[in-house]
């Protein structure tokens, strides 16, 4: 493999990678970030692994991973910490990939799925199910699925005027966002007293009662969208340049643009079906992963999706621990928690956007 | 000298043999909604011409252009390049082949000259050449060819308008298609960025390349192309080189004003002088 560094044309973080056909450029920097936030995202998951009402060694619980500890030990770590900590892992990435997808190719911060409607309506399928009174494991991962797939296509649909922009996505989406929210407050008055309780928790965006059941599906459906979004992930970063320039590179549109879109929502749409629709995630972590590996990702095409799952599974499991912190008497859902967090940074980001748009001006 | 030397100075000294047109309209007809904007129009591209497309706004030229980078699905007509609809050639393929300059882009937030232009390998790329010294060596004559190899770890937000175009340039050249389509070029330029665009359009069509552009500035396109195409509601007017066609008359069919014509001082080619309206 030979490595050669071209400080002159990329800046001296960036090597190139050849041997024989194959090639590749990359930047160290988003390499240090990305690998630092796993291990940061693993770490905290770790300590929600190790730490709660019995707080357990970590001895224990490597004991509980090898099968070698007692029958209690094995089903706390096991059953009941195990998979809401790997949930939070995989559902925090999938949700950054998701918003790093829509944000780019709506060209705009804003374009995340929650802003856009895309958790509220897979909402409203989960309480469509609810109210039609269909029960099973798997009744409301599928409506809520349907649901967001649906506004998604709705969304599209409404949007397209020769072809997709970007801001007519986002406008119309809060638009669908609106109507959907209104309609979900009158479905939840016409379920009864027990089945809308039960449906408001799920609707704070909870992690509290996931089991393994919850993790597979998000396993599965992650395991054959990440690599289509990382195929498509060259198209869709040189989409940012405008529509007519990509063209000009040679890159259909539409069908990336529909490839990208259709993965994102189901993404969100597995989280959403199992935990809620946990806010802030998808809009947060391409940002702020985008910040800390500084503008150089842009010219390797990964470099905006995997820190951004990295970004996104560290946000939520750290989000977990503060909603499950022993100094809170009561277990909040953590959806609470990215709410509070999340919105204090929409605040922000609307107004520097305020900011740059007037200094444009 | 060998005899190989003096064989290439006079191979180098013969007129250059143009090769045919490899890019032209065939009864192209394209319209929005109900609007026709393109009626049968017929157009070959001379090959390594300087082409410009000029006329009244809303005559159809950004249209003729669009249509010919595959912008614009047409509504009747072809697109020929090499006799082949281009509607029938993989994109990436057309995108080796020509190259496009468009009139509005986006620069992603904090993108370098050199990351932008770069961008502009994407035809040549495939999943596992990702970046070959080719890619390389494209993107520093690029950069050279368009004096921004300075500005190469610079923002391209950063920049001047006029050094912004040519990054944008230098990203259409790093494609390296023998055939470039620029669409308003010089819109948004000072009189000083303009010429700076012109003349570099100038040195790679005698460099070889064919270039076809949309202009506003009548004078300048006078100036700097080899072979003008003159439009108006969709059709063409006349086209030539503009020594042959830059005269008073073509001025008023085109663009309906009385005019003089005077030869440049300058080069020589027709420059047209509005006349005052009469008192």
């Amino acid at each position: 493999m030979s490595i050669d560094t071209t400080p002159q044309l990329f800046g001296p973080g960036s090597r190139t990678l050849r041997r024989g056909a194959f090639s590749l450029r990359i930047q160290r920097r988003s390499l240090i970030v990305t690998f630092l936030l796993l291990i940061a995202a693993l770490t905290v998951g770790w300590w929600n692994l190790i730490s709660g009402s019995a707080m357990l060694g970590a001895s224990e619980a490597l004991a509980a991973l090898l099968g070698t500890a007692d029958e209690g030990t094995s089903r706390v770590i096991l059953e009941w910490r195990a998979p809401r900590v790997v949930f939070t892992l995989l559902g925090g990435a999938a949700l950054a990939l998701a918003g790093a997808v829509f944000q780019s190719q709506t060209r705009n911060p804003l374009g995340s799925p929650d802003i856009i409607g895309f958790s509220t309506g897979a909402y409203t399928g989960a309480l469509v199910v609810a109210v039609l009174g269909l029960s099973g494991l798997w009744a409301t991962p599928i409506g809520a699925i349907l649901g967001g797939i649906v506004t998604g296509a709705a969304v599209y649909l409404l949007a397209w005027k020769r072809g997709v922009s970007g801001m007519r996505i986002i406008l119309v989406g809060i638009g669908v966002s609106i109507f959907l929210s209104s309609l979900n407050t009158y479905l939840v008055t016409t379920l009864r007293l027990e089945a809308a309780m039960a449906v408001a928790t799920w609707g704070a965006g909870s992690v509290n009662d996931i089991t393994w059941s919850h993790v597979l599906p998000l396993l599965g459906i992650g395991a054959v969208a990440l690599p289509v979004m990382l195929a498509n992930a060259r198209n869709m970063q040189l989409m940012e340049m405008g529509d007519d320039a990509a063209s000009g590179l040679g890159i259909h549109l539409e069908r990336t643009r529909l490839i990208q879109f259709f993965c994102g929502i189901v993404l969100v749409a597995v989280v959403t079906a199992a935990a809620g629709p946990i806010a802030f995630i998808a809009l947060v972590a391409p940002q702020l992963a985008l910040r800390l590996t500084g503008a150089a990702a842009g010219s390797s095409h990964t470099g905006q999706l995997i820190p951004s799952a990295a970004m996104g599974a560290l946000l939520l499991t750290l989000s977990d621990s503060l909603a499950r912190a022993p100094m809170i008497p009561v277990s909040l859902p953590v959806g609470v928690i990215t709410l509070i967090l999340g919105g204090a940074y929409l605040v922000w980001l609307l107004m520097s956007m305020g900011r740059t748009s007037r200094k444009g001006a | 000298m060998t005899i190989t030397e003096i064989r290439e100075e006079a191979v180098a000294e013969l007129p250059r043999l143009k090769a045919e047109p490899r890019l032209a309209a065939a009864d192209l007809a394209c319209g929005y909604d109900e609007r026709s904007v393109l009626k049968e129009l017929n157009l070959q591209i001379p090959e390594e011409s300087f082409t410009v497309i000029i006329g009244p706004n809303a005559c159809g030229k950004s249209t003729l252009l669009r249509s010919l980078a595959r912008l614009i699905r047409p509504a009747a007509g072809e697109v020929l390049l090499d006799g082949d609809a281009i509607s029938s050639i993989p994109t990436k393929q057309l995108a080796r082949t020509i190259g496009l300059l468009p009139q509005t882009s986006l620069a992603p937030e904090g993108i370098t000259v050199a990351d932008l232009v770069s961008r502009g390998r994407h035809p040549h790329q495939s999943l596992l050449r990702r970046w070959g010294r080719e890619d390389e060596a494209a993107v520093r004559h690029a950069l050279e060819v368009t004096g921004t190899t300075e500005l190469a770890t610079r923002a391209v937000d950063a920049l001047s308008g006029g050094q912004r175009q040519r990054a944008w340039i230098a990203m259409t050249l790093a494609q390296q298609t023998p055939i470039m389509l620029l669409d308003e070029p010089t819109t948004y330029l000072d009189i000083a960025h303009q010429i700076e665009v012109l003349e570099l359009c100038t040195q790679l069509q005698r460099e070889g390349r064919t270039l076809v552009a949309v202009l506003h500035d009548l004078n300048q396109a006078l100036r700097y192309a080899t072979h003008l195409v003159a439009m108006r509601e969709g059709q063409i007017i006349a086209q030539g080189h503009p020594e042959e066609i830059g005269t008073a008359e073509l001025v008023r069919e085109v663009f309906g004003i009385d005019s003089l014509v005077i030869g440049d001082p300058e080069t020589g080619r027709p420059l047209v002088i509005p006349r005052a309206p009469a008192a």
